[in-house]
Order: C-alpha cells, then sequence, then structure tokens
C-alpha cells in the first residue's frame, strides 16, 4: 500500500503538509462513499486508491457498494450510453427494474456517513434516505449532451442532493444545487505511471515484436466506437504516405462487451495489410501500458467522446507530445499549441501528427509543458484536496470560506 | 543589522486553496459573454482572470485571462483579445473595478465593432462561467525577522504564496499585499516594502515571483 510520504519526491513536502492541515480539521467527520462495484471501472480504481490514503490523511472514510443483478446493471449500462448521448431504447419497464433494485438497496445498505458520497447514477436514488446528514452525488459521465428522458428522470434524484459534482464545465447544466468542477487524476505511483527501467520498456516491445527501427505512435483505449480507433488508423495511413511511421493501438480484452468484439474485427480488418500497425490486447497489464507508451513517440487519443480521457493525463505526465480531440475533458489537459495539439478530425489528427513528428524540439517542449500542467493539475495529490475541501463547502455557503 | 531585528508581531504564513463551482451559465456569442459578465458574482470574475496564474504555471506572461483566450482564439476577434489581454489588472484593487473595466473594454469594441456581434463558439467551445471558492487556512511557518522570513519563502507553497501577493489584495481588498504590508508596518522598513510592492506579479510565473522575493529580501539583508 502506498503512503502519502512517498509523494513528497514528487510534489514536494508543502503539498502533503497541507493536505495534512486539511485531514486534521475533517476529524470527527466519517465520510462514506456508495458506488457500484468494488473492483473494475475507473470509479473503483479511483476509490481504491484514495481510501486508504485519505484514512492515513485522518479523514474517516469508509466504502459501500450496492447491490443488484444482471438485469438492473444491463439498464444501468443503458442509461450510461444514453447519458453519453448515445441513441438507445429505454422502455417503462427498464425504469421500473431500476427502481425495484434501488429500492431493495434503500432497504438494505446503512447510510451512516456524515457525508454520504453517491458516485455516479447506480446508487443515486439512496438519496431517498437523506436524513440530517450531506449528501453528495459525483457524475464521473460526460453528460453535455444527455438523453433528455434518461436525464429528467435522474433529475428528480439529483435536486435533493447538497450538491453535485462534474468532471468538466462542459458537463455542467443550471441546477438548483452548488455544483463543483473537480477532474479526476492519475495516481504517479500506481503501476500505470511510475517510472520504469529502460529493459522493462525493451522487453515489453521485444514481447509484442515491436522495433523501435520507426517511430511509434500510439493510442490506449478499449475497442469502442466512441474512441474512435479506426479513424485513428486512417489518421495513420495520411501520414505514412510522407513518414515512415509505426502504430500501436493497445486495448483491453471486451468479453463483457459484444460490440468491443465487432469493433475489434473492424480495426483487425482496416489493418490487416499494414505489418506496421501493432493491435495489441493488454487484458488489465498496467506495467505494459505503461511501457508502450513510455516507448511510443507520439500518443493519440483521437475519441468522438470522452468522460475525461484520463489516458491524456497519463500521456502526458510521461512527457509524452499528445494529439487528442476537442472532447470532454481533453481540453483542461491540453491547451493547444502549449501541452499537446487538439483536433476535430481525422485529417486535423494526422496534420498534428505529422507536425509533431517533424519537428522534434516542438514536441519536446510539447511533452515538457504537458507533464508541468499535470503534475500541477491531474495528480492523485489535488484530487484529495479537493474532495477534503468539497467537504467544507458542504458546510460552508460563501465564496471564501476561513478555516482558522 | 536588519535581518536581526524581531518584531513582536511576526509574519504567519496562510495558504489558500480553492474549489471551482460551476455556474451552469454558458455563453456563445459576444454579447451574451458582456451580459454575464455584468451579472454573475465578483468570484467568477475573480475565477477567470486569475485561474491561469495557478493552473498554468509554466505559461506566464501569458494568457493572462480566460475572456481573454475565447475572444482570440474561439471568436477570432484579435482586436479585442489584445485589448482584454492589456487590461493592467495590478492597477484595480477590487474585482468590481476590474469587472466594469472588463465590462466597458467589450462594450467599446461591440460599438465599433458590428461583425463581431454575429459571431457564434462552435458546439462545446462555449464560455463556461466558473465561481472561484477560496479555502484559507493558517500554516505552521512563522517568521520574526528577514532571515527567518526568507527561508520559509523558499520552502512554503505557491498557493501561499498566491494568497499573500494576489488574494489578499484584490479579493479581500487590502491596500497592499500581505509581504510588503508586514515590512513596512512591522519591521518598519519601507524602502523594502516598496521595492516588493512595486512590480507587476501578473507577468511572472509563481516560482518566478517567489525567487523575484527572495532575491529582493536577500539583498536587503545582505546589506
Amino acid at each position: 500500500m502506498v503512503k502519502i510520504e512517498e509523494y513528497v519526491s514528487l510534489v514536494g513536502q508543502a503539498v502533503i503538509d497541507d493536505l495534512r492541515l486539511l485531514g486534521e480539521r475533517l476529524k470527527g467527520k466519517v465520510v462514506q462513499h456508495i458506488n457500484s462495484t468494488p473492483v473494475g471501472g475507473g470509479v473503483a480504481e479511483i476509490l481504491n486508491r484514495m481510501v486508504p490514503l485519505l484514512r492515513e490523511l485522518e479523514v474517516d472514510t469508509k466504502w459501500d457498494v450496492i447491490k443488484g443483478g444482471e438485469q438492473f446493471f444491463e439498464v444501468t449500462k443503458k442509461f450510461h450510453n444514453a447519458l453519453h448521448g448515445r441513441l438507445e431504447e429505454i422502455t417503462k419497464r427498464d425504469f421500473e427494474i431500476f427502481m425495484e433494485t434501488s429500492q431493495q438497496n434503500i432497504e438494505g445498505v446503512d447510510t451512516y456517513g456524515d457525508i454520504v458520497f453517491i458516485h455516479d447514477p447506480q446508487p443515486i436514488a439512496l438519496i431517498k434516505k437523506k436524513a440530517s446528514n450531506k449528501w453528495l452525488w459525483r457524475c464521473h459521465i460526460d453528460v453535455s449532451d444527455p438523453n433528455l428522458r434518461v436525464w429528467e428522470f435522474l433529475m428528480d434524484f439529483i435536486v435533493r442532493y447538497d450538491s453535485a459534482v462534474f468532471s468538466a464545465p462542459s458537463f455542467s447544466r443550471k441546477l438548483p444545487i452548488r455544483q463543483f468542477l473537480i477532474p479526476p487524476s492519475i495516481d504517479p505511483l500506481s503501476d500505470k505511471n511510475k517510472e520504469l527501467p529502460q529493459e522493462t520498456i525493451d522487453s515489453v516491445l521485444r514481447k509484442y515484436g515491436i522495433k523501435k527501427d520507426k517511430p511509434i505512435v500510439m493510442q490506449v483505449s478499449r475497442f469502442d466506437r466512441l474512441k474512435d480507433p479506426v479513424g485513428v488508423i486512417d489518421a495513420y495511413l495520411q501520414v505514412k504516405k510522407y513518414i515512415d511511421c509505426q502504430l500501436i493501438l493497445a486495448g483491453g480484452t471486451a468479453e463483457d462487451d459484444p460490440e468491443g468484439f465487432k469493433v475489434l474485427e473492424e480495426v483487425k480488418e482496416k489493418a490487416k495489410n499494414d505489418s506496421d500497425i501493432h493491435i495489441l490486447l493488454l487484458p488489465q497489464n498496467d506495467i505494459e501500458v505503461n511501457a508502450l507508451q513510455r516507448a511510443s513517440d507520439i500518443i493519440v487519443q483521437k475519441s468522438l467522446k470522452e468522460g475525461f480521457g484520463l489516458t491524456v493525463a497519463e500521456a502526458l505526465w510521461k512527457g509524452k507530445p499528445v494529439v487528442a480531440s476537442n472532447v470532454g475533458g481533453i481540453p483542461l489537459q491540453i491547451k493547444h499549441k502549449y501541452s499537446g495539439l487538439l483536433c476535430h478530425s481525422v485529417e486535423g489528427a494526422s496534420f498534428a501528427i505529422k507536425q509533431l513528428l517533424g519537428s522534434p524540439a516542438y514536441s519536446k517542449k510539447l511533452g515538457e509543458n504537458g507533464k508541468e500542467h499535470i503534475k500541477n493539475n491531474f495528480l492523485i495529490t489535488r484530487h484529495l484536496r479537493d474532495y477534503m475541501l468539497l467537504f467544507f463547502s458542504l458546510y460552508h455557503p460563501e465564496d471564501i470560506v476561513r478555516l482558522c | 543589522m536588519l535581518k536581526s531585528i524581531k518584531v513582536k508581531e511576526p509574519f504567519k504564513f496562510c495558504t489558500r486553496l480553492h474549489l471551482s463551482e460551476l455556474t451552469g451559465l454558458r455563453a456563445t456569442t459576444l454579447g451574451q459573454l458582456l451580459a454575464f459578465i455584468k451579472e454573475v458574482p465578483g468570484s467568477c470574475i475573480y475565477h477567470h482572470t486569475h485561474r491561469f496564474l495557478q493552473q498554468h504555471q509554466y505559461l506566464s506572461p501569458e494568457p493572462p485571462n480566460d475572456f481573454a483566450y475565447w475572444v482570440t482564439d474561439i471568436l477570432g476577434e484579435d482586436e479585442l483579445g489584445e485589448r482584454l489581454v492589456s487590461i493592467d489588472t495590478i492597477q484595480y484593487s477590487t474585482i468590481r473595478d476590474l469587472r466594469e473595466k472588463i465590462a466597458s473594454t467589450i462594450e467599446d469594441y461591440l460599438k465599433n465593432s458590428s461583425f463581431a456581434k454575429l459571431k457564434f463558439a462552435r458546439s462545446g467551445e462555449e464560455f463556461h462561467f466558473i465561481k472561484s471558492v477560496s479555502f484559507i487556512l493558517p500554516t505552521t511557518y512563522i517568521a520574526y525577522d528577514l532571515n527567518e522570513f526568507v527561508e520559509v519563502l523558499k520552502k512554503i507553497t505557491i498557493d501561499s504564496i498566491y494568497f499573500h501577493i494576489f488574494e489578499a489584495r484584490l479579493r479581500l481588498e487590502k491596500p497592499t499585499n500581505d509581504f510588503a504590508f508586514w515590512i513596512e508596518n512591522s519591521l518598519g522598513d519601507k524602502g523594502l516594502a516598496d521595492n516588493i510592492s512595486s512590480f507587476d506579479p501578473y507577468t511572472s510565473t509563481l516560482e518566478g515571483l517567489r525567487n523575484k522575493i527572495i532575491q529582493i529580501v536577500e539583498r536587503r539583508v545582505a546589506g
């Protein structure tokens, strides 16, 4: 288990001292996180790392998980897609299934926290149990263009919370409750982001038969249409006409996602005549993802939609020049031409990749700026600080709060 | 000799941490931007004119404020962007005055540029108004003389420097920054206080600012 002191060498002692100052002032409050799964998915990943650190900072932090059957999670997956703006057929029965399971959880889950911190839509109906304690709803989804039927259904619950939290300004809308902007973060000490010896990087390249004889362009993401892997190949092919390079598309397996398999097949079909395109299935192998990112010359994230796009932060933290779509939380991480290049199309992505491959000094500067930006704004230490400030905000409605 | 003077009223270093509060208000045209600038809370104006100092520490001396960036990069109104960039923030002692200057700059521009009114930001590139919520808390660092002061300056967070230089003056409406105030009123060294308050802090990075103040104080201590 990583200790908070281990972050001192990365962010400085004073940043950790500030966290301790905040933690001391939260003594006596119990913060109860509730989500839908203890493992798998971004929310569980971040809670697994944050909960022990919050406890070490003396914030009495608990984590509980709701129960739900297959049908319930099928419905919440549909809600998830619909909130992302995808066309989904949501039936009256879907809403009934959601409410039936929610009712069981309302009866079965003890909401004992002074602060109850609900993550995402699955446990949202627990708000019906609100007593005199404080309740937060954390939305990890891009709801900039949601299916209105689902959004309005959720709004009946959202308005009963004390505050809501979103990852990007474009996800907010006028609400009768306070809403805060807290982007997610990466953990610089995790297997996915920690420094690696060159031998590890070389051995991963050898394992996948990748030579460093030409520049490597890479995208790490699930094989999902919203990540546009086919568009990445199109952009690469346009670059390849002028600059000899290779492309890695690396992502997790898609065993529980039938559409993922279909997308993977399309990608393989598109890549079949080019031996410089490497399609890698990396089931939960964070060290390998880390090694491949570090071996790459340029990292791409050409998503059509993004909850936040933490792979961008991962790449920037490794000092890599990044080309990414101007969607979701990506513009918070990249300021165009200062800490990376933003694009809106295949042509734009291809032009940006060519620019970077042709200008190593410019690429290096963007990577350096990007790393500094991530260090200042998107590491887990900033996330811990924001959550503790959020807890204080529940007891202080004013804009200037003196915690003396 | 100044370095050995210990004062009764020590400098107590505070730090300022902040949360960004979303308002749900968004502008797609210059007209909307102007209307919101006139009516949003002062905490919004403060956020959009100071966010870059803390979030993009490597980018100084530009870009100084969100309004100028959006007008230039999203609407393509370079001339107005330049006018907004050029607003000398240090000359304004209250958020109210700063807001009026920003609003009148946009208003004057719109009077003479009818095409500017017609421009729209594309979907996803709207201007989102955000409020800055500040949390001020004391640190454990205290200085009784200039030697101690400069040693603490070397190790406190840039959030603390930010608080005493920017927030204390503009948001808490104090006549000068906290460092200069203490040096003049507790140490009685008006010359050093003037040195520290005379330069424009908006044209440095926060680390650059830290180093500049350290240099000025160390020179004074050396004597």
